[in-house]
């Protein structure tokens, strides 16, 4: 069986406000060495998937820097491999990707080309952990149309997800999007697993005619023509891009051992760009505890409650509570940074104080304050 | 063509290092947190942008031939040249184990041929250092030089242990002495030459077919080569370390723990890479508690830690102080444990309630020239099982399986294998 992965991570994502300024929000990072879209990616990877179309719009350079020539996750291949998947100027054609299903559609000779059976559509944006085979025998065993991930919505805002009502066959019965009022009990996680020849027809015949949203024009219509199945995932899930306090919620989980584990197993590990930085090193006058501290940081102060990614210099005196500090940021001396968000290279000047109340204090790239 | 590669000497057991060495080749031991000793020669070939490298195995190569893979994580999986690995062969009529590192490399002429280079560097897998190869270069050219040598300047009191070179006003080397008992000069021999190509050639063969000669750069090649041809030695200033005895090592990894440490893995001019395995990063829970330390990816820290060198993956328990020790990759350390002076080996299970490095420092009575530093070692995949006490110079070889012996106690100075204690 040979699968086709594809994977959106064209958007912005707004509600991160400074911190997708300049990049997408795929290529965020997260958990301390990681970038949102390794995640998916590594999934993909781990389920035996050896061509991934990755589909960029918003600002993609971070993530093509990120994903290179797909070396870490073993996509530098000879057959398959990475496909970066841009927008792109032709003849007919000179126009943004105007909706998930219509970026598929522009790229629709990658699907037309391939020799793959399936396609799985997954998210640059979520952070989880899964084995995708289950998944793949379970399409094929209830005789699916589609399959879509799903989880219970307890613990989630139906009014920001796209939420779904099951029969007691796992069949799709009801799907809306954000809706306040009348919400499914079970929430989409944006993973859709199909025939290839089924997703190419679905999106030659609304594509063409002005529909473009993968999920409004081309599932919930077909709700009840199709046999649309429900997978449930019990396990860590996240979307990265609902809100700044989402987003650091999310790095925050890391310091739970329960999920550090469940995301970062052994058996079913995520890949990521490596770097090959000198261990962490903590000084006479440093002192970490409940933190996740990555390679290369020199910690010389106090650290408590927070991810520090790589190469993060905290200098002596100084002391970080409750934050998320990106690579290559420095702490000077003396000062103090509590709930905060620092993007990539920020430097705390020494004896500062900034302390996020009900929000976390965002700092952008490379300032210096 | 390539102006110059170099030749890693990579065959050597280093007897010196005791269990630490019996199932892997030296430059395969484990160092620094995440490296592995020969990265540091493998790094300053990359970062002198020499880009041809030879890597001679002998001894236990499967460890060493794994991590170094084709070359990749070092950028030296290349279209032309990159990293090769170089092992004794058989042939029709010829063919045999390298009889010693002259031969090793006499035994790949075709493979330098066929690069046609100028010059040849020839360096240890087994030092841990940071040195621009380039500097010497200029220094070999600009000396006009047959044969470079590098070396270090060191205590008298201590120029006894490494060959020493005697040199005149202009650097020219004038005499050479293995091992002196009474040494004249101060500059010792980092085992790291440049020789024109041609000349080393015509010297490999001939030295080949010498039955007096035991095939050693530093004991035959270098002292007869100096009468006759313009040999130089160049001064390194810089971090060195040959980290044969388990004093030595323990103390260059312990020595990464300190303020501002003569080895910087942290300059981004000269970065050290390795072939790592792919962690998250290092959790330190509520409870952690840490000083002077490296902690590498994969780490879950809840004890104490101490002026001690923790490898990727290493689980601390609560409860649990290490101290001055280093404490390989996948370690795992139950609660309530007392680790000091200890160097510990990969994939060790330790029990809870554990002593390591108790009691009085008595040299070791089997191998009193190994384990005599006061420090306690225990081999790669040992389970140690709970209520274990280990003394002081004391050793445990590879693989054993305490719990299984039903061995509670190693005392100071005893070592136990598979046969027991002794």
């Amino acid at each position: 069986m040979k699968v086709l992965g594809l994977i959106l991570a064209g958007q912005k994502g707004e509600n991160l406000g400074k911190l997708t300024n300049r990049r997408a929000s795929a290529a965020i990072p997260v958990a301390g060495k990681y970038r949102a879209i390794d995640f998916t990616l590594s999934n993909m990877v781990r389920a035996g998937i050896r061509k991934v179309g990755v589909l960029t719009q918003y600002n993609p350079r971070s993530l093509m820097d990120h994903l290179g020539s797909g070396r870490e996750w073993d996509l530098d291949r000879k057959n398959g491999g990475l496909y970066i998947l841009q927008p792109y100027v032709s003849e007919t054609s000179q126009l943004w990707y105007r909706g998930t299903a219509d970026a598929i559609h522009q790229n629709i000779t990658v699907l037309r080309r391939g020799e793959e059976d399936y396609v799985l559509i997954g998210s640059g944006d979520h952070i989880y952990n899964i084995d995708f085979t289950p998944l793949f025998k379970y399409h094929i065993a209830t005789a699916a149309d589609i399959t879509i991930l799903t989880k219970s919505s307890a613990g989630y805002d139906p009014a920001m997800y796209g939420t779904v009502k099951i029969n007691e066959n796992n069949r799709i019965t009801y799907f809306v999007e954000k809706d306040k009022e009348n919400p499914g009990d079970m929430i989409n996680l944006g993973v859709y697993f199909m025939n290839k020849k089924l997703m190419m027809d679905l999106l030659y015949s609304t594509v063409p005619n002005g529909k473009y949203d993968l999920v409004k024009d081309i599932i919930i219509p077909n709700i009840n023509g199709l046999n649309i199945m429900s997978y449930e995932f019990s396990g860590y899930w996240r979307n990265i891009k609902k809100s700044l306090t989402e987003y650091k919620k999310v790095n925050m989980d890391m310091l739970n051992p329960d999920i550090l584990n469940e995301l970062f197993s052994p058996q079913r590990k995520i890949y990521t760009k490596l770097k090959d930085l000198a261990p962490p090193k903590i000084t006479s006058t440093g002192s970490v505890t409940n933190s996740i501290i990555a390679d290369g940081c020199i910690i010389s102060g106090r650290v408590t409650n927070s991810v520090l990614f790589r190469n993060v210099n905290v200098k002596a005196g100084a002391y970080v509570e409750d934050s998320v500090i990106m690579e290559g940021s420095v702490i000077e001396e003396g000062s103090r940074v509590v709930n905060c968000i620092l993007d990539k290279n920020v430097t705390i000047r020494s004896e500062k104080s900034y302390v996020g109340y009900e929000e976390p204090l965002v700092f952008e790239k490379w300032q210096v304050v | 063509m390539n102006e110059i590669i170099a030749m890693i000497l990579a065959g050597g057991q280093g007897t010196r290092l005791g269990v630490l060495t019996e199932n892997v080749v030296k430059p395969a031991v484990p160092f620094g947190g995440k490296y592995r000793i020969i990265d540091f020669t493998l790094s300053n070939c990359v970062n002198s942008s020499i880009y041809t490298v030879g890597v001679l195995t002998q001894y236990r190569p499967r460890v060493l031939s794994t991590h170094l893979g084709v070359g990749r994580d070092w950028d030296m999986d290349r279209k032309n040249g990159g990293l090769f690995i170089l092992s004794p062969y058989a042939a029709s009529t010829e063919g045999e184990w390298y009889k010693g590192t002259a031969h090793a490399v006499a035994q790949n002429i075709d493979f330098i041929d066929q690069f046609s280079p100028k010059y040849v560097l020839i360096l240890s897998g087994d030092h841990v250092y940071s040195m621009d190869y380039n500097e010497m270069l200029d220094f070999h050219i600009s000396k006009n030089a047959d044969a470079t040598i590098s070396c270090i300047r060191v205590p008298l009191s201590e120029a006894h242990r490494f060959g020493t070179v005697i040199t005149d006003n202009i650097s020219r080397v004038k005499e050479f002495e293995e091992k002196p008992k009474r040494p004249r000069s101060q500059l010792a021999s980092m085992g790291i030459y440049i020789f024109n190509w041609p000349l080393l050639r015509e010297i490999l063969i001939k030295d080949s077919r010498d039955e007096n000669s035991s095939h050693d750069f530093g004991k035959d090649i270098m002292p007869n080569l100096v009468s006759q041809k313009a040999i130089y030695a160049y001064e390194f200033e810089g971090y060195w370390r040959d980290v044969g005895t388990i004093d030595a090592f323990w103390e260059a990894n312990i020595d990464l723990t300190r303020s501002m440490p003569a080895l910087n893995l942290y300059d981004p001019n000269w970065r050290f890479y390795t072939h790592s395995a792919e962690m998250p990063p290092a959790f330190f829970g509520k409870e952690a508690k840490i000083l002077n330390s490296l902690t590498s990816e994969g780490c879950i820290v809840n004890g104490t830690a101490e002026s001690s060198v923790l490898f990727q993956g290493v689980i601390l328990g609560r409860g649990s102080y290490v101290k001055n020790s280093v404490v390989m990759t996948n370690v795992k350390i139950g609660e309530n444990c007392v680790i000091e002076n200890a160097i510990i080996s990969e994939n060790v299970v330790v029990g809870n309630n554990c002593q390591i490095g108790i009691g009085e420092n008595i040299p070791n009575e089997k191998y009193p020239n190994i384990y005599n530093s006061g420090i306690s070692v225990i081999g790669e995949y040992v389970i140690v099982g709970d209520d274990v006490r280990i003394g002081k110079n004391a050793s445990i070889g590879n693989f054993l399986n305490m719990e299984e012996m039903k061995v509670k106690e190693v005392p100071g100075g005893k070592n136990l294998r598979v046969d027991g204690l002794a």
